[in-house]
């Protein structure tokens, strides 16, 4: 395959960041808009293409003759070449995940491209704000594309700067500056886990690049082989350490804490970066990662049981959340917790690595219809202007196109066929149980929190009381509802796409069978669980404000995330800021700025004190140069002559 | 052995270069240093004659006197007011003029007593150097001439009639 | 009485050490002026007098001094220039007073 288009579609949107970011504030906010939506209406086009062109050209490139699909690098420039063993290269993967992600990304960021048309219309930094959206889709995208781990960290540290900006673009509001920093911090934290892994992974195996290290794990793991650590092998260290960086921007526990806080940030920038694409970016590294994870089962243990706890911690939290975003931003967590729980259970004599191909089909699913569900909490939020379902409620008669979009999320979340969410749901699922029954019937419970919690929203906002509204609510205009109805038409459909032909592990075909059994189960659950959130919400009551009187405690625990802020306020400010840091701090004020000081001070005294020599008084210049020649002169006199 | 009108010339020259210089740098006023500066210089010019240097004393006399006391004169008479007194002096720079002035005496006592033998030597005899003879000193390019040297100070002069008029011009 | 060389050493040797008192101690820059040609004159005598007494044959002393002279109005000349122009400036040619050479 060519380069120039590849190398387009991460140049287009780079290209649009300069030009917007440089020269935005002369343009009109139209303009900006639209050369925004034009840009990435062209890298949708070409992705579309690029990733079809892999999926479907039969390319000796691509696909083998035994129809197994191949890694291809398309272009891999030296970008710093410090030994020749060191050097850092930039470059385009094409493999069956990444051409999934080349066509997620793009449709996403194109559907919040447009939809900020009409949601952010008139706001202060407009231009500013397509500038930064298109600095993340060229971060992502290169995220996505990367031919080597370190290129990955690269556009890894670019997203996360790209999202502090994003969630910092009410940069009036202290809380959006104070999440901002928030995300920026915790994400950095983990990403020095994930940098350290990097070093020990590539220092043991001599190389940053994808395709060495996972196509030959073994030669990965032989190369570390008896280097221990505290009791662990180095490998296990590595990539537990590189997971920590995908659970700092997954959302895991218990790095989660950044991400509620982020939905500070403008909603179609909540619907790109913190529901379908960046988020999922921990989940996209175990995955790229994923032949290394497998030599040491232990850090596959790992992914398993933080994400299973992950989960259910989400889900309950999820429950008792009045703001609407932040119900969003729990089930987010949850369902990326569901992806890393599959891959956590993902094991080659499973069925060929189900679990993989569940987890990647479920960050398709979920990419759209999370999206959705959040474009479509935008445009609710547009309409009522309040963030918390208590403002709202019997919103299905004022704004009919939201509501069907917003069910038709809800009902694929929940996990309902034929929505999409079911299929990829029941494929974890299916994988999870073959792994291990108690893990399985453990997500089985989450799943049907997930329904319970997202249908309560949805009958807390669209049904439940008839408030007096002081504006009559009303769907959003054309750019607000098309994506809507795009994203809706996808999360439909995107169920019945044959996704073991395009994505497995290690390329081969995999034809999905479905598990009745578990299909049935999981589909009961959630059934039940709709209509207990139905029987407690469709109508205004006492209910539920009775059933959380009975458990208050925990009520307000999963109100207040279960105190995880509080704790780590405790122990950043209690111990890490009393502890260590203010006994440095007077270290370095006194001791340190003491002795510059000193030096300082001596100086000046010392300036102080000859300055006078230099007064500008021709008699005393004259004075002194008298005194000198006396002095000679007695030399003179007195030796010489 | 001298002639004793030779003596009284000696004795009034050299009482008058000691209290004429004296009065120049202690007068409080400036026109009245200008003036002892001048009778100063008309006794060295004396002594110039007096030791058969009939030349230099009338350059003495011409350019010293002549020239520069007229040019302090004028300069007096331009930045200051007839009849203004310099400021009294502090007791402290007084101290420090007299500390030098006595430091350089010492000094230079010192040295003329550490070397009596040649302090001490009398008149020689010498040919009063006729015009012809400066002449070719001054213009001669040989040995012990100094043709290099007048034509250096030619070059000085003429900087400095450029300098004067550059600096003093009105702007 | 014989004329010796100290003779004329001595008063030349206190026209000096006026000039380094009136140097130091004189404020008006015509009087510090003035002191510096005393200095100056003095020199003069002496290297007159060391040519006569000590090299009678010789002219160089004489010499000295001639250019000693011709550099010394040279320099009076520029000297009293400088000077005529800052009083121009700033009215005044104390040199205590005279703290800014720039306006």
């Amino acid at each position: 395959m060519e380069f120039t288009i590849p190398l387009l579609i991460l140049a287009i949107p780079l290209f649009m960041f300069l030009l917007l970011g440089l020269a935005g504030m002369k343009m009109s906010h139209k303009l900006a808009g639209v050369l925004g939506c034009l840009g990435m209406g062209t890298v949708l086009v070409l992705s579309y293409y690029t990733a079809f062109t892999y999926y479907f050209s039969g390319n000796p490139e691509f696909i083998s003759a035994e129809g197994v699909r191949l890694q291809s690098v398309i272009f891999n420039v030296d970008w710093l070449a410090f030994t020749p063993n060191l050097v850092i290269r930039l470059g385009f993967l094409l493999d069956p995940i990444s051409a999934m992600m080349l066509i997620v990304i793009p449709t996403i960021s194109f559907m919040v491209h447009l939809y900020s048309m009409g949601y952010m219309k008139g706001e202060k930094g407009f231009q500013r704000y397509y500038a930064f959206l298109s600095l993340f889709s060229f971060s992502m995208l290169g995220l996505v594309v990367a031919t080597n781990i370190f290129q990955m960290y690269i556009f890894w540290e670019l997203v996360g700067a790209s999202s502090y900006l994003l969630i910092g673009f009410f940069y009036t509001l202290p809380s959006a500056v104070s999440a901002s920093k928030k995300a920026f911090i915790v994400t950095r934290f983990a990403d020095l886990g994930f940098l350290v892994g990097i070093l020990i992974l590539s220092f043991y195996t001599q190389t940053f690049d994808f395709i060495t290290m996972t196509s030959q794990p073994g030669a990965v793991f032989a190369s570390t082989a008896g280097a221990t650590f505290m009791g662990c092998s180095v490998l296990t260290w590595a990539m537990v350490l590189i997971f920590m960086g995908g659970m700092g921007k997954s959302a895991m526990m218990p790095l989660h804490i950044w991400l509620p806080d982020a939905m500070e940030g403008p909603t179609p920038v909540s619907a790109l970066i913190h529901a379908a694409t960046m988020v999922v970016a921990g989940v996209y590294l175990v995955a790229r990662m994923f032949p290394v994870y497998l030599q040491v089962p232990t850090s596959l243990d790992i992914v398993l049981v933080v994400g299973a706890i992950t989960a259910l911690y989400a889900a309950i939290v999820a429950c008792a959340q009045i703001d609407i975003k932040r119900v969003l931003a729990f089930s987010t967590i949850s369902q990326i917790a569901f992806m890393m729980v599959s891959l956590g259970v993902a094991r080659p004599e499973i069925h060929e690595c189900l679990g993989y191909m569940a987890s990647m089909f479920h960050l398709f699913t979920h990419a759209m219809f999370k999206a959705l569900l959040f474009l479509g909490a935008g445009a609710l939020i547009h309409a009522v202007h309040s963030n918390n379902y208590t403002a709202m409620g019997g919103l299905r008669k004022y704004m009919p196109i939201t509501h069907i979009t917003f069910l038709i999320g809800c009902l694929a979340i929940a996990g309902i066929p034929p929505f999409a969410g079911f299929f990829s749901k029941d494929e974890i699922l299916s994988a999870v149980y073959a792994y291990s029954p108690f893990w399985g019937v453990w997500m089985t419970a989450v799943a049907g929190l997930t329904a319970f919690y997202m249908f309560r929203l949805y009958y807390l906002i669209f049904w439940w009381n008839n408030p007096d509204y002081h504006h009559r609510p009303h769907d959003g205009e054309m750019a607000m509802s098309l994506p809507l109805i795009i994203l809706a038409t996808i999360s439909v459909v995107a169920g019945f796409i044959p996704f073991g032909k395009f994505v497995t592990w290690r390329g081969h075909e995999y034809i999905i069978e479905m598990n009745w059994v578990v299909a049935s189960v999981s589909v009961i659950v959630a059934v039940v669980a709709i209509l207990i959130a139905r029987a407690l919400y469709i109508r205004e009551n006492d209910m539920p404000k009775r059933m959380a009187d009975s458990c208050r405690w925990l009520w307000t625990a999963a109100n207040r995330r279960f105190y995880w802020d509080e704790i780590y306020l405790f122990i950043t400010h209690k111990i890490i800021f009393n502890g260590i840091c203010r006994p440095i701090a007077w270290f370095d004020r006194h001791i340190i700025d003491g002795t510059m000081d000193g030096f300082a001070y001596i100086t000046n005294q010392a300036s102080y004190a000859i300055r006078n020599f230099q007064s500008g008084k021709i008699q005393q210049y004259v004075l002194a140069y008298l005194i000198g020649a006396l002095l000679l002169a007695i030399v003179t006199v007195c030796c010489v002559l | 052995m001298e002639s004793v009108g030779s003596i009284i010339i000696y004795v009034v020259v050299a009482l008058s270069i000691i209290l004429f210089s004296v009065l120049t740098v202690t007068t409080r006023k400036i026109l009245r240093s200008a003036t002892y500066l001048l009778f100063t210089l008309f006794a060295t010019a004396v002594i110039y004659f007096k030791l058969d240097y009939e030349f230099l004393g009338a350059v003495q006399i011409a350019v010293y006197a002549g020239g520069i006391v007229v040019l302090f004169v004028f300069s007096i008479l331009l930045t200051s007011k007839p009849g203004d007194n310099s400021r009294s002096l502090t007791s402290r720079k007084r101290i420090t003029g007299l500390l030098a002035a006595l430091a350089t005496l010492v000094v230079a006592g010192g040295a003329l007593i550490s070397r009596c033998s040649m302090a001490f030597s009398s008149l020689p005899a010498m040919d009063n150097p006729d015009m012809k003879e400066l002449g070719s000193t001054l213009m001669g390019a040989g040995q012990g001439q100094f043709l290099l040297p007048f034509e250096a100070i030619s070059v000085l002069l003429l900087a400095c009639i450029i300098g004067g008029v550059v600096v003093a011009r009105k702007r | 009485m014989d004329l010796t060389l100290i003779y004329y050493l001595v008063p030349s040797m206190i026209m000096f050490c006026c000039g380094v008192y009136g140097f130091i101690t004189r404020h008006n820059m015509i009087a510090m002026l003035i002191s510096l040609e005393l200095m100056l004159n003095a020199v003069d005598i002496n290297f007159v007098v060391f040519n006569r007494y000590l090299y009678p044959h010789a002219l160089e002393g004489m010499f000295f001094t001639l250019f000693a002279i011709a550099i010394a109005a040279a320099e009076t000349a520029v000297a009293i220039a400088i000077i005529i122009n800052v009083f121009r400036a700033a009215k005044n040619i104390d040199v205590a007073d005279l703290t800014k050479m720039k306006n």
